[in-house]
């Protein structure tokens, strides 16, 4: 056991698949001409205002629902104030006391354990415009010829989820982020595209003597875009820290930068030039008062989330909670496991060949549920084909990756391929003898009392049919034969 | 006039103090103020602070005021009012009672610190409302700039005149961390404790009575030296303008040769009460002079006269 425990918060925004901006009317499309989706409001022209867009607040509310929050009757925007070129009012209008909602909790998976993170708030804001820095070669203003905006970002309702630091490690952090992206495109209020950058986080990490109730002074990991430099930015900060702390040092309050290259964490920029945001409400805009009726028809209109399904899936389909928890925690999953049920397969040997064969085809491919190449109701078909004895066990995985070569129907390779079970009583007894004749002292051995070799004879029987035996007739008859 | 915050959408207005800023027509007499007012009041689904008003704007023709009910605040007149103002306030209140209504004392006890709390909520707004014109997108850009940071400094520094430059700094420091709470924060209590104090008083009167400035209009740039000096003449005004009130300004007669303003403040939405008491005041006061306008060169040249009106003077030929 290590002496010290890392713990982790984070911070993860989402842009909101809205089909207008967070305060003005301009279309959210990502990928067109530049600014080509502005107006005076989210260019911030002298004299515009903004008017906020209700259809954000709904999703902001379901996601707030989906993470058990409560939703707040009145909540308010404030102004943060900052100078740069991709923000135009050099405010941006977000939350900050009086958020949207507040204290609530995810439950998510790791290394097959639930656990539970607490979030402590869900806030509504809106995006910069990005920008572009030509010349140089860091892609970096600094050392730039010139810069370009463009402001068709500018605008987009965005999200923020701030949990408490509830994270007991890395990887556990990443999963969070991972289950947590899965619940958002679920709710069906972003895509979550990892390109387009339409989600990020920060995570904030301090460590503490084990089994310490106190929290150490944390750092902030800025703006990361991909679980794996997450989860690289963490394993590298957390011994970073513990050697400081180790060796009679103190941790300072500061942002950092992950470089992936080197794997190591950098200062971003010291306390002296820590940001004054000098928030105060925004006097724009009146304070958002939401009627709890409203609330109440959003919860009713929720889709189902992994945590239910899952609990539906062990109800009604009988699977273990850890079975349940990778069909069920991913919409295409789930639905695919579903549909293979709906076309006649028992549901356990339907979740077998589901989390077995059919992710391991999906991993090997790249794939995601529901694209692979095997369609539910073929792989319906052949879990009929096993469960009813025409097809052995191993036999039925030869005819699953047969089904995929040639994208063919599960009777068809069978018939193809001679893959059907063996179930010839007199083909079989032939086997059998010869398997007898060959291991003689094997067979004095069993006939000695040492029942277990005759697994060794089923196998070597199994063996000289090519897999294609029906393993309960095997047995039959070598016992017929041994012991007779 | 200066309708009821909201009444009229600020969309387009270039913003000072998004909380106090409130337009409103400047006209030649009450009833065409009201015939403006019928036209730019309303909801905007563009601006979320406006609000549509209970009754629409009606073309005032009153000509007594029976029964009305006129509270004259001792806080606006205990002190710095000068005695011609002073005279024709007092002239003005006379005229009020021949025309049938009744004016009492009131007190608005929380006037003393409505013009600081004005004077930081204000700024602070600015300073935000503001930091748009940063040579980015529009408007002047310095010259030559030597990266980022040094176009934000000279863009803003050469771009903004001196009292711009001081209210940003002003709003700027007392939203600042550690600041806010003493500076920002106390103002915005002070406003809601101003707010209730019209409130009150409007439980029993129906008008609040007032000189518009303590003093006549002063020359321009004259008091640029010291700021306070010029902020101190918006005593009567801004009381109104915290709490989002209608207010109206009629003359009501000269004093050194120059007009005073007689101020009416009514309760949210009460414009149309005000342009009829108003309207008959008008008609009772029968102002018509048209102050002789001195030539500004001898102005800016006389003994009040600082540096900055030469300095506009030039910029203007």
């Amino acid at each position: 056991m290590s002496a010290w425990e890392p713990v982790i918060g984070l911070e993860m925004h989402v842009e909101l698949d809205t089909r207008t901006k967070m305060f003005c009317g301009c279309a959210v499309v990502k990928g067109d001409a530049p600014n080509l989706h502005t107006c005076p409001v989210c260019l911030a022209h002298p004299g515009a205002l903004p008017v906020v867009n209700q259809r954000a607040v709904e999703y902001a509310a379901r996601i707030a629902l989906a993470l058990h929050c409560t939703v707040q009757p009145r909540n308010i925007f404030h102004r943060k104030n900052y100078f740069y070129p991709d923000l135009p009012k050099a405010y941006q209008i977000s939350q900050y006391d009086e958020p949207l909602a507040t204290e609530g909790w995810f439950e998510y998976w790791v290394a097959g354990e639930n656990r539970r993170c607490r979030i402590n708030r869900v806030h509504m804001e809106e995006d910069a415009a990005k920008l572009i820095h030509a010349g140089g070669d860091t892609g970096r203003i600094a050392g730039s010829d010139y810069s370009m905006v463009d402001f068709n970002r500018g605008g987009t309702p965005l999200i923020e989820i701030v949990t408490e630091p509830d994270i007991p490690s890395p990887e556990a952090a990443r999963e969070l982020l991972q289950q947590l992206r899965n619940l958002v495109i679920e709710l069906g209020v972003s895509e979550c595209n990892m390109e387009e950058g339409q989600i990020r986080w920060d995570a904030n990490v301090s460590v503490r003597p084990a089994g310490s109730e106190e929290l150490g002074t944390r750092t902030e990991l800025k703006n990361m875009n991909s679980f794996r430099y997450l989860q690289q930015a963490l394993d590298a900060e957390i011994p970073r820290q513990i050697e400081v702390l180790e060796a009679g040092g103190t941790i300072d309050l500061e942002t950092l930068h992950f470089d992936p290259d080197t794997g190591t964490t950098t200062p971003l920029r010291s306390k002296e030039e820590a940001h004054d945001y000098r928030y105060f409400p925004e006097p724009d805009l009146v304070p958002l008062e939401i009627d709890p009726a409203w609330v109440d028809e959003l919860r009713t209109t929720q889709p189902e989330l992994p945590a239910a399904r899952v609990e539906r899936f062990m109800e009604q389909y009988g699977l273990s909670r850890a079975d349940a928890g990778v069909l069920g925690s991913s919409a295409p999953l789930a639905g695919f496991y579903e549909e293979v049920v709906a076309a006649g397969a028992g549901a356990k040997p339907a979740a077998n060949w589901t989390m077995g064969e059919y992710l391991a085809h999906l991993n090997a491919a790249g794939l995601e549920a529901g694209h692979g190449h095997v369609t539910a109701e073929r792989l319906a078909k052949l879990v009929k084909l096993v469960e009813g004895g025409t097809v052995s066990t191993s036999s039925g995985k030869e005819v699953f990756a047969l089904m995929i070569e040639e994208r063919a129907e599960p009777e068809a390779v069978v018939e193809k391929h001679g893959l059907g079970q063996i179930s010839d009583t007199s083909a079989l007894k032939a086997a059998v003898a010869q398997v007898i004749a060959e291991n003689p002292a094997q067979a004095e051995q069993y006939r000695g009392g040492r029942q277990q070799v005759l697994g060794f004879f089923v196998g070597q029987v199994m063996k000289a049919t090519g897999g294609r035996a029906n393993p309960q007739l095997v047995n039959e008859l070598l016992r017929a034969a041994l012991d007779g | 006039m200066k309708p009821t915050y909201g009444a009229v959408s600020r969309y387009g207005l270039i913003a000072f103090a998004s909380s106090l800023d409130q337009i409103g027509p400047l006209t030649r007499s009450v009833y065409d103020c009201a015939l403006l007012l019928q036209h730019i009041v309303g909801r905007d689904p563009m601006d979320s602070t406006s609000v549509a008003l209970p009754e629409p704007v009606k073309l005032p023709d009153a000509e007594r005021l029976d029964g009305l009910r006129v509270g004259i605040p001792a806080e606006y007149l205990a002190g710095g009012i000068e005695p011609g103002v002073r005279a024709r306030f007092d002239e003005t209140i006379a005229r009020v009672e021949e025309l049938g209504g009744t004016c009492v004392e009131i007190s608005l006890p929380h006037t003393e610190y409505a013009l600081p709390a004005y004077y930081i909520i204000a700024p602070a707004e600015a300073s935000a409302n503001l930091a748009r014109f940063d040579g980015v997108r529009y408007g002047y850009r310095c010259t030559d700039p030597a990266d980022l940071l040094d176009m934000y400094e000279r863009t803003r520094g050469e771009g903004f005149g001196p009292e711009v430059k001081r209210r940003i700094m002003i709003g700027t420091y007392a939203l600042s961390a550690g600041y806010y709470d003493a500076y920002y924060g106390r103002a915005q209590v002070v406003r809601t404790l101003v707010r209730r104090d019209f409130e009150s008083a409007f439980a029993g009167v129906d008008l609040i009575a007032s000189p518009t400035s303590p003093t006549v209009a002063f020359r321009a740039g004259s008091r640029t030296a010291d700021p306070l000096s010029m902020y101190v003449c918006d005593i009567c005004t801004i009381p109104a303008n915290l709490a989002g009130l209608p207010a109206i300004s009629i003359p009501c007669g000269l004093s050194d040769g120059l007009p005073v303003g007689f101020q009416l403040i009514g309760p949210a939405f009460s414009e149309n009460r005000i342009l009829q008491a108003a309207h008959a005041l008008e008609g009772a006061i029968g102002f018509d002079a048209a102050p002789a306008f001195r030539d500004s060169r001898a102005g800016a040249a006389g003994a009040e006269g600082a540096g900055a009106p030469a300095a506009r003077e030039e910029a203007r030929q």
